[in-house]
């Protein structure tokens, strides 16, 4: 027997279980998600560089699917912005040191030119998703006042 | 994997009894009155983190380096401890917590999930940097090698754990443990929350099998 069969728990009524928010942490997942396929395209046919149009798509979409989200996240009123800066802060601290180490290992190995510059990109974009996904997530758990 | 990501009871989804009312639900604002205690903590541990920069310092050594023995250690011990966490947290771990009384979860979530939000990390991107280095290194990462489905198969599963684990739990993980850091945590909340932990680790643990067969065809084939 589930949770949900068994009847709410204490405090499902309360504002920030009931609050509707726009979809920011799916469109960055879905943003995440298509860099890791770009990364798989790029890494799969090595020592080949695949053909760099589909990698560059999935870039670009990655990149406007994480624009939206912001847009969409910056319309929200009122917001827990202290908590979600506190975190994102902290969190892209975390995850360039993470993409940098994966920029120094393609560097190191070699890659070069549009390929590096793709797979580079991806990293940024990649390091912004994750704080903003781990930032949006703790907010909008928060209690806020009156806008 | 269902079985564990339902389970009643698993922590923070079980329904409350009156009598055994998680901590702020009742009693005033700023206090834990009618409550169990929920123990200090830090979200993140500060003292572990000079460990994790030595990790990291030795990771870009071993890349730095490219030997042979240094890409297979942090390849094959992060890689080691990363599966077997995950597996252990989600076959064995997970399943105890569910039994626990609500201050006993509350005092291991408070004591166990800021280490992980340290560990994991740091053990997934040692295995990653690692083995991508290593697989270059005796050209397993080649197009021409003869498993090569076999790796690329394994791009798929750790890009599979990669979104599961950072876009879903990694975000419950932390958000549990703010959560808790209020003077009245909201029940409710933490259940909604840990619900998706114990669902998408069950996830990343069925990944994690599907790693250890392909990197066990690879190693031995």
């Amino acid at each position: 027997m589930s949770a949900a069969e068994s009847g709410p728990l204490p405090g499902s009524d309360a504002p920030v279980m009931r609050r509707r928010l726009p979809p920011v942490a799916e469109l960055t997942v879905g943003s995440m998600a298509l860099v890791i396929v770009g990364g798989i395209w790029m890494a799969a046919p090595l020592p080949a560089t695949p053909p760099l149009g589909p990698a560059f798509g999935l870039l670009l979409g990655a990149v406007a699917l994480l624009a939206v989200a912001l847009g969409l996240l910056l319309r929200v009123r009122p917001f827990a912005w202290d908590r979600l800066l506190l975190v994102a802060r902290w969190g892209f601290v975390a995850y360039l040191v993470i993409a940098g180490l994966l920029g120094f290992v393609f560097i190191k190995d070699g890659t070069r030119g549009t390929p590096l510059a793709l797979l580079l990109g991806m990293l940024a974009v990649f390091a912004v998703d994750v704080p903003l996904i781990l930032g949006f997530t703790v907010a909008r758990y928060q209690e806020i006042g009156p806008a | 994997m269902a079985d564990i990501a339902l389970e009643p009871g698993a922590i923070g989804t079980e329904p409350l009894a009156p009598d055994r009312a998680p901590v702020g639900a009742q009693g005033p604002p700023g206090a834990h009155a009618g409550g169990p205690a929920v123990p200090a903590f830090d979200i993140v541990p500060l003292r572990g983190l000079p460990i994790v920069v030595a990790v990291l310092v030795g990771l870009v050594v071993a890349v730095a380096s490219n030997t042979l023995w240094s890409l297979d250690f942090f390849h094959v011990v992060a890689g080691g401890l990363w599966t077997g966490i995950d597996l252990f947290l989600g076959f064995v771990i997970g399943p105890i917590l569910g039994r626990l009384s609500i201050p006993a979860r509350i005092e291991f979530t408070t004591r166990f999930m800021p280490k992980m939000v340290l560990i994991m990390p740091t053990l997934v991107i040692s295995t990653l940097t690692a083995g991508w280095q290593l697989a270059r290194h005796d050209g397993t990462l080649l197009a021409s090698y003869g498993h090569h489905d076999w790796i690329v198969a394994s791009f798929i599963v750790v890009g599979v754990m990669a979104v599961v684990a950072l876009g879903l739990l990694e975000p419950a993980n932390i958000a549990v443990l703010f959560e808790l850091k209020k003077p009245q945590p909201n029940p409710a909340v933490i259940g909604r929350l840990m619900r998706r932990f114990i669902f998408t680790a069950g996830i990343t643990g069925a990944m994690q099998v599907a790693t250890l067969v392909i990197m066990t065809r690879v190693a031995t084939t």
